[in-house]
């Protein structure tokens, strides 16, 4: 592809390309993303190259690695295009066969097919299955359609229209109130609109000749993609950059064009291996067409970006901390304000906002503003990518539109929770959200409703929990993230995180005190009012939410010593029912501790002194047994006396 | 620059746009008790017992919020309380938790005194070093030689010598050691002293 200089140009090698591609072809779609490669995608590509060449039809079938498709449960997944066959948890030894059988008879090979647990039927449409049937996939659905490292799948589907449509059609003004009237609210957690913060970058005034301008010695305003997703169960930030960096780039040139800046950083952590190599040359190829660089387009438009990667810090996804990481200084938040827009990188102006922002501009600029703002609710508009992990049985990356009900995420989409167990809570917006109960499943997610929850969108993990999960663990688990995370710059984040978590782990190993509980509130309402960062001022919420729903777990733990779900191993002890152990030595043989008595036809007994708890004997008792169970806060019952321990059995009894 | 009126705990003042509240508030003569603050350094906002309520804004969008008073701009027609029913209770636990890290520091004892704050309120866990920053800070903005620096982030977080740099520097110097409101940058001086080659330290 040579230099394209202007939009007709684009608009000419976009014809070119679509002229080359029959939509009627077939072709096999493997997603490489960092899920599916993790069971084995990669094997499964070079699988169906060698079986399609060896059966002579590499001319007529084409092949393609694409980004997340979000069904992460089930991958490696194929699609087989164009009509569409999804085929989950494929082997590379599969392969032969689905192109015999797909690609050359046209015949479906049922059992790779989704099986919906409802129906008892096959699913042959990867957008028929459940999982994908409730969602709305603007931004996340042409992960699945194209290779990231192709720019011309990206043209093929429309890409750089939007950008095009900026430049030459809409002033740097136009393009921030359409991003305005559109309603776009910051994805990355806050949701601060979007729009607003860009005119704020936009009015601001360089400092003449700047303060230091950085290592490259440019001056100007700068604009940054926050890819330092860092929640636990978190994903969607690397999916989308991994699986459609162009999109991304697009934004992020038509927010330079609108702010003013002549600089682009993406800051995306060093975990994070393919999403650096996919955006490192999506930027590359870019600028060989003149996408990027000088005179975008033949604009005028002069627009440079960098790839930085960060050290893999929870608190560099505050901006201003990452921006501090930028400079080379260690990642700890400053005081606002100024606000970055104002004085940002090396003091210029400059304009954080997070990937799924970036990438749902371009949709935007094309769109119209009405047509994203026509989804969602009063708030908040567009759709919000959520990764669905926990308990739950279609984990996954699914987007939604705003004001959806909970309720329809989990059960519609996500499949309710698996082996038969109960939903109790659902967690939001990473480790300084909130646990969201049972009652309020009904919730219309968006950023208010689950503010008012007391919980928060955050970046949008949700993670599901059962009935045995224990709530005051759950907040113990996310402060005790938040103490390793926290800078460690102010008093009330670092000194009450600490004290909070010890108070949390001695509740949960049954040794709270009185006063245990108040001193957690005044803990929390101090880093809430008092922290430095939003990071502080968000840390109390998965104790404050999970005693706001769950109070009385927190009274038994500290009251009677006792978890409600079972699971604070302190506080629970294993017991063998007498009535119901066949002594089948099971469980005594697989004890690591030898704490389990007994013998053949002799009731065995679990010695509580030697017992840690490890529930081995639980996992190992026979279903059709269900002998061995869990207790909490009450006496463990006295074992049977030697003779009630004997088991006569009718057979060998009635034996000669 | 022009000025800007504002008022704090009833008291109009005017000062120049971009001064800080606290420094409005000792153009008053009023006290506002800090930690981390030192007139020849660049405000850091690490211990928040400076924090003050401002009421700020227009009519239509006035707004209440707590905010550190050693980094918060004065703005025009704000109003300030320095002391109130809930800054008392924050700055006591401020002061409880700094405690349990160094409970034996004079100064802390003597603001615990002044707001009432408990010793033994949270679970004692010395390390002795509050977090301040006043060693690291002075080192590298007055001294500009980086001889101490913090390490570890978090709750793990502590201030170091740096062998390479103390070892050289630190012996003919020791100006932070007066700055120090425990006895924490001493004994990591000894400390680090007890690694570097003996002769270096002459």
């Amino acid at each position: 592809m040579t230099r394209i200089a202007s939009p007709t140009e684009l608009e000419r090698i976009r014809a070119e390309v679509l002229a080359g591609r029959d939509p009627e072809r077939p072709h096999v779609a493997v997603c490489v993303g960092t899920g599916c490669l993790a069971t084995g995608a990669r094997a499964v590509l070079a699988a169906f190259e060698a079986a399609i060449a060896e059966q002579g039809i590499d001319a007529t079938v084409g092949v393609r690695g694409t980004g997340c498709h979000g069904f992460c449960e089930r991958g490696p997944i194929v699609v087989i295009e164009p009509a569409e066959i999804c085929y989950l948890q494929v082997k590379p030894e599969d392969v032969p066969e689905l192109v015999r059988e797909t690609l050359v008879e046209k015949r479906v090979v049922e059992r790779l097919l989704y099986l919906d647990p409802r129906s008892g039927e096959r699913v042959v449409r990867e957008s028929d299955i459940p999982f994908y049937k409730h969602q709305k996939r603007l931004i996340f659905g042409p992960n699945r359609t194209i290779d990231p490292t192709s720019l011309e799948d990206y043209l093929a589907i429309g890409g750089f229209r939007a950008l095009a449509r900026a430049l030459f059609k809409r002033t740097p003004e136009q393009v921030i109130e359409e991003v305005k009237a559109a309603g776009l609210r910051g994805r990355g957690g806050a949701g601060f609109p979007t729009g607003v913060k860009w005119g704020l970058a936009r009015e601001a005034e360089c400092e003449p000749g700047g303060r230091s301008s950085g290592a490259s010695g440019a001056s100007g305003k700068v604009v940054v993609v926050n890819c330092d997703e860092g929640d636990p169960g978190a994903y969607m930030d690397r999916s989308l950059m991994e699986g459609n960096p162009f999109c991304v780039l697009e934004g992020l040139t038509i927010g330079a064009y609108a702010i003013g800046a002549s600089e682009g950083y993406i800051y995306v952590r060093q975990e994070y291996g393919l999403a650096v190599e996919n955006v490192g040359r999506a930027l590359r190829r870019l600028e060989e067409v003149g996408l990027l660089g000088d005179d975008v387009l033949g604009s005028g438009l002069s627009f440079r970006v960098k790839v930085h990667r960060g050290a893999g810090a929870f608190v560099c996804g505050e901006e201003t901390a990452l921006l501090l990481s930028l400079e080379g200084k260690p990642g700890e938040p400053r005081t606002r304000p100024p606000y970055p827009a104002v004085r940002g990188l090396f003091g210029r102006p400059t304009n954080i906002n997070n990937v799924e922002t970036w990438a749902a501009v371009p949709r935007i600029v094309s769109e119209g503003a009405a047509a994203f703002a026509a989804i969602g609710t009063a708030g908040s508009k567009g759709t919000k990518i959520f990764s669905l992990v926990g308990k739950i049985t279609n984990t996954g990356l699914v987007e939604v539109p705003m004001g959806i009900p909970l309720r329809e995420i989990v059960f519609e989409i996500g499949g309710g929770i698996p082996g038969g167990m109960r939903f109790k809570a659902v967690q939001t917006g990473g480790p300084s959200g909130g646990c969201i109960p049972e009652s309020q499943l009904d919730l219309r997610v968006d950023f208010d409703e689950l503010t008012r929850a007391g919980s928060m969108m955050g970046s949008g993990g949700l993670i599901v929990m059962d009935e045995e999960t224990c709530m005051v663990d759950v907040a113990r688990y996310f402060i005790e993230f938040l103490t390793d995370e926290s800078c460690g710059k102010c008093a009330p984040c670092r000194e009450g995180l600490r004290q909070m978590h010890r108070i949390l782990t001695r509740i949960t190993r049954g040794e709270g005190r009185e006063g245990d509980l108040e001193r957690l509130l005044e803990l929390s309402a101090l880093a809430k009012e008092v922290s430095l960062c939003a990071l502080g001022g968000t840390a109390p919420n998965p104790f404050l939410s999970t005693y706001r729903y769950f109070r009385e777990e927190y009274e038994a733990h500290v009251k009677e010593k006792r978890c409600p779900a079972l699971a604070c191993k302190a506080l629970v002890r294993y017991v063998i029912d007498p009535a119901r152990c066949t002594a089948c030595l099971i469980c005594m043989r697989k004890c690591p501790e030898g704490a389990i008595d007994g013998g053949k036809h002799r009731i065995h007994v679990i010695v509580q002194e030697k017992c840690t708890s490890c529930g081995t004997c639980l996992e190992v008792c026979p279903a059709r047994f269900g002998a061995v169970r869990k207790i909490s806060g009450v006496p463990v019952p006295p074992p049977p006396s030697e003779e009630e321990r004997v088991i006569v059995r009718k057979k060998k009894a009635a034996a000669p | 620059m022009s000025e800007i009126q504002l008022e704090i705990d009833g008291r109009a003042v005017r000062v120049e746009e971009g001064t800080t509240i606290l420094a409005a508030a000792r153009k008053l003569g009023i006290a506002i008790p800090t930690l981390c603050d030192h007139d020849g350094l660049e405000p850091y906002g690490a211990c928040r017992l400076c924090i003050v309520e401002v009421d700020s804004g227009g009519p239509a969008s006035r707004r209440s919020r707590v905010a550190a008073s050693c980094v918060a701009p004065a703005e025009a027609g704000a109003v300030v309380r320095t002391r109130t029913e809930k800054l008392d209770r924050f700055r006591r636990t401020l002061l409880e938790l700094e405690l349990a890290r160094a409970p034996d520091s004079p100064r802390l004892q003597e603001l615990a005194r002044e707001h009432g704050a408990r010793r033994d309120h949270f679970d004692g866990d010395a390390s002795f070093c509050i977090h301040c920053g006043l060693c690291v800070r002075y080192c590298a903005e007055v001294k500009q030689l980086h001889a101490v620096g913090f390490i570890d982030r978090g709750i793990r977080k502590e201030i170091s010598f740096l062998p390479e740099i103390a070892g050289r520097e630190c012996e003919a110097c020791k100006e932070c050691f007066p700055l120090c409101p425990t006895s924490y940058l001493q004994a990591a001086y000894v400390l680090m002293r007890s690694f570097v080659v003996p002769s270096r330290m002459k």
